[in-house]
């Protein structure tokens, strides 16, 4: 993990293409350091995990994906990260089609105060699409990826704010996916769902990865264990390991690792 | 061991009692304070009974009832205390001068109603309490009596008050479209004049438009003609009164506007005449020095100025707000901006009043007549006192109001809401247009409910920038361009300040501060109320939001 050596995962490693390269990513608030060498590649198709007690950065490193960080003054970024090879901080940029491709879930379920129709239709909107039928045809297109089309197509109009919480999260997912993302983005989806509702999102998990690179961000390990092929363990701003998830949880070789997941601190 | 009355003063009850004690002694005052207003406003519109009262020395009273008072010491300190007199509305001011008379009494021998006195409200000199003696056309005897002239009068009243509606109709619209004709050619000659050295077509442009006046002024001539005949007509017929003390009075029956006989008609018509009454205060014209007739140009004058003020300071606060609140640095010099806002609300309205006057009026006003109006100087266009000039220094009176409930409600827009916005794609422009205003709605429109409240009771302010109390035409009419934002206008509040304190007949103007007090809350009232009910279906629509 020090000296440049490529924190990525070596088994299985030619069955699927890299899609983000970290590469000695330091993040930085103002003058305190949230993020420290980071170094990782997230491969296509697959799921990865961040998992690690509160504090230790993993929201901000996925924030740091899609540039939503940008936001928060004073922040800065060292190192460099590659999307499909291209650095997303490089000068020639445009930060909205970035966020076009990096899709992103929430903690908390935020469906705007409009209809379930126009929450899905808004990203479509804002990028030009203005034809009914294709709009038409993408919500419904995005409701079905979400799994949530059988539950509301005969309310489409209705307001978002009716929807259970499950629902309402994953009319979240529904929303990023309108856009056709490459990679989408959940940080802490289901930490304020039901376990029934956990459930539906963990299944969609399988489904969407057929099209697209999931990065998610967790509290719940056996969530992570369920539903991801990679986990890394995080503390303190560090990655402390990485790799495959079953292998993570059987044989860690960081006892930090080792005492998270046994459950002995955090 | 605390001792049970400190246990007393700790359970709190003391302290809610006070806090009840304080929201009861508002209330009782706010509706004390409304009843008030009320039972004086509309107890004007009442057509009470005609009392004849005969008084020991002979002498006759006759009038309306308006109240009964215990005789104040300072009247008559050698009075016995517990004497009460009476308030009659004697009218008759042509012959007596006064409206009001006061009756102890003790001096009154006999008190009647008797169902043939008449009761002549006119165009002039108030109402006139009096029978009927005789009715003429020009010298001829038409009918004598009480009772035959009263057959009589009925429909020559209907004839003139048709009449009357006519002569105003040419007076105000023929003519005056006449008149704006002459006025706007003779200001084209006078443009051309003053433009560069003259021209054959030039002159020539000249000359047709001195035969359009002159057409203009030979139309005028017509009109005049037919306004005499029509004048005739409405002064052919009189009628000779006699009051109650047998002096007489004739007047034409083109001063009369309705006449009752208020001691013989049934209940039921009588609440007829009330809401009459009601529908004229709030559609007429103002007479006799605004203390008689209607509001309605004061009403109208109202409720444009708030709303020209709305449409200025919505925008200009908003983005004002959506400036601080999203887009600047935050830091001590928005801080400081903050600051100097919230004491703008502080500031006292008549220095808003003459900036108006300087700024408004004589800078930007002066010279859009010197850019755009040189052919009527020196008579100013804009550069005097307008709606549209009082309206915008209210909106600057009441922008604070409307940024920091903007500010507020921006605040109150959830992160989610932006980020899951931005995240999408969106960029912040976007995502403040798509998603944060919506939201912030409700907040808006508190700020403006507010700012309206504050606007519809300013006087201070108008006075300097275009408020008067007689304004000869309303802001919108007719003529084009239709809306004319550099007219003069009439407005309740500045109405009840000149009624009740600036009017030479006080006691006649009484209820007339009464009823336009109450006009002005329920135009307060109702403005508010729009905007609470706009405010609440978009509440509805974003229902989740915080706000």
């Amino acid at each position: 993990m020090q000296n440049g050596l490529r924190q990525s995962p070596d088994r299985n490693y030619k069955d699927h293409a890299v899609k983000l390269t970290l590469n000695q990513v330091n993040f930085f608030y103002g003058d305190r350091q949230a993020l420290f060498k980071i170094d990782i590649e997230i491969l296509t198709n697959q799921v990865t995990s961040f998992i690690g007690p509160s504090g230790c950065g993993k929201s901000t490193l996925l924030r740091c994906l899609n540039r939503l960080n940008d936001l928060v003054e004073g922040a800065r970024l060292e190192g460099t990260m590659l999307l499909d090879g291209i650095d997303i901080y490089g000068p020639n940029v445009d930060i909205t089609d970035l966020r076009k491709r990096v899709g992103m879930v929430f903690q908390k379920s935020n469906p705007f105060p409009k209809s379930i129709y126009e929450n899905v239709a808004y990203g479509p909107r804002l990028h030009g699409i203005r034809n009914r039928g294709r709009l038409d045809q993408i919500v419904e297109e995005g409701l079905i990826g979400a799994g949530l089309w059988e539950e509301v197509k005969d309310r489409l109009q209705a307001s978002a704010f009716g929807l259970s919480g499950g629902q309402q999260q994953r009319l979240c997912i529904a929303r990023a996916l309108a856009v056709k993302p490459d990679v989408l983005l959940m940080d802490e989806p289901c930490s304020a769902l039901d376990p029934v509702a956990t459930a539906k999102i963990e299944e969609l998990l399988f489904s969407l990865k057929q099209d697209l690179t999931v990065v998610i961000v967790t509290h719940n390990m056996q969530q992570a264990a369920r539903v991801s092929d990679w986990t890394a363990f995080m503390y303190l701003g560090e990655i402390v390991e990485y790799g495959l998830t079953k292998e993570i949880f059987t044989t860690p070789s960081k006892k930090q690792t080792d005492d998270y997941i046994t459950g002995r601190f955090g | 061991m605390r001792s049970p009355f400190k246990k007393f003063l700790a359970s709190g009850n003391v302290f809610i009692w006070g806090c009840a004690a304080g929201v009861s002694v508002s209330l009782l005052m706010v509706f004390g304070l409304l009843l008030l207003i009320v039972i004086n406003g509309l107890g004007y519109f009442w057509t009470a009974n005609i009392v004849e009262l005969t008084l020991k020395d002979k002498q006759h009273v006759m009038g309306q009832l308006a109240g009964r008072e215990v005789i104040p010491r300072s009247v008559t300190p050698d009075r016995p205390e517990g004497k009460s007199r009476l308030r009659v509305k004697i009218g008759n001011r042509d012959i007596y001068g006064l409206d009001f008379k006061w009756v102890n009494d003790d001096q009154i021998a006999s008190e009647t109603y008797s169902p043939d006195i008449a009761l002549l409200e006119r165009r002039e000199w108030g109402n006139m309490y009096a029978r009927i003696k005789a009715v003429y056309k020009g010298e001829m005897l038409q009918a004598e009596g009480n009772d035959a002239g009263w057959i009589a009068l009925a429909p020559l009243i209907d004839t003139t008050n048709a009449l009357y509606q006519q002569i105003t109709r040419i007076e105000r619209i023929e003519i005056g479209s006449i008149n704006t004709d002459i006025e706007q050619a003779r200001l084209k000659i006078r443009a051309l004049e003053m433009g560069a050295a003259p021209d054959t077509r030039e002159s020539g442009q000249i000359d047709s438009l001195k035969a359009q006046v002159a057409a203009a002024e030979s139309r005028y001539q017509e009109r005049t003609l037919e306004l005499d005949t029509l004048r005739t007509q409405f002064n052919e017929y009189s009628v000779l009164m006699v009051d109650a003390n047998g002096r007489e009075k004739q007047i034409p029956v083109g001063q009369i506007i309705r006449a009752l006989r208020p001691n013989e008609i049934g209940l039921m018509h009588k609440c007829w005449i009330y809401l009459t009454n009601v529908w004229s205060v709030l559609s007429t014209e103002p007479r006799e020095a605004n203390t008689e007739g209607g509001i309605f140009p004061a009403i109208f004058g109202t409720v444009m100025m708030v709303i020209i003020m709305s449409l200025a300071v919505v925008p200009f606060g908003v983005l004002a707000a959506l400036y601080l609140r999203e887009y600047a640095r935050q830091g001590v010099m928005v801080r400081l901006v903050r600051i100097a806002v919230n004491n703008l609300a502080g500031v006292p309205s008549i220095v808003f009043g003459v900036f108006g006057l300087g700024f408004f009026i004589y800078a930007v006003g002066g010279t859009l007549d010197t850019l755009f109006f040189p052919e009527r100087l020196p008579t100013p266009t804009f550069g005097t006192g307008g709606i549209l000039w009082a309206s915008l220094t209210l909106a600057l009176l009441t922008v604070p109001v409307v940024i920091v409930s903007t500010e507020e409600g921006l605040a109150a827009v959830p992160r989610e809401f932006r980020e899951g916005s931005l995240a999408l794609g969106a960029t912040k422009l976007e995502t403040m247009l798509k998603v944060v205003i919506p939201s912030a709605l409700p907040g808006i429109l508190t700020g403006l409910i507010l700012s309206m409240a504050r606007a519809a009771g300013e006087v201070a302010p108008l006075m300097l920038t275009g408020v008067v109390k007689l304004a000869p035409s309303l802001p919108v009419d007719g003529s084009w361009p239709f809306f004319h934002f550099d007219r003069k206008f009439m407005h309740l509040g500045f109405h009840i300040y000149d009624v009740g304190f600036q009017s030479p007949n006080v006691e006649a103007a009484k209820p007339m501060v009464y009823i336009t007090t109450l006009v002005l809350i329920t135009v307060v009232v109702l403005l508010n109320l729009t905007a609470i009910v706009l405010r609440n279906h978009l509440r509805k629509k974003y229902a989740g939001s915080v706000l």
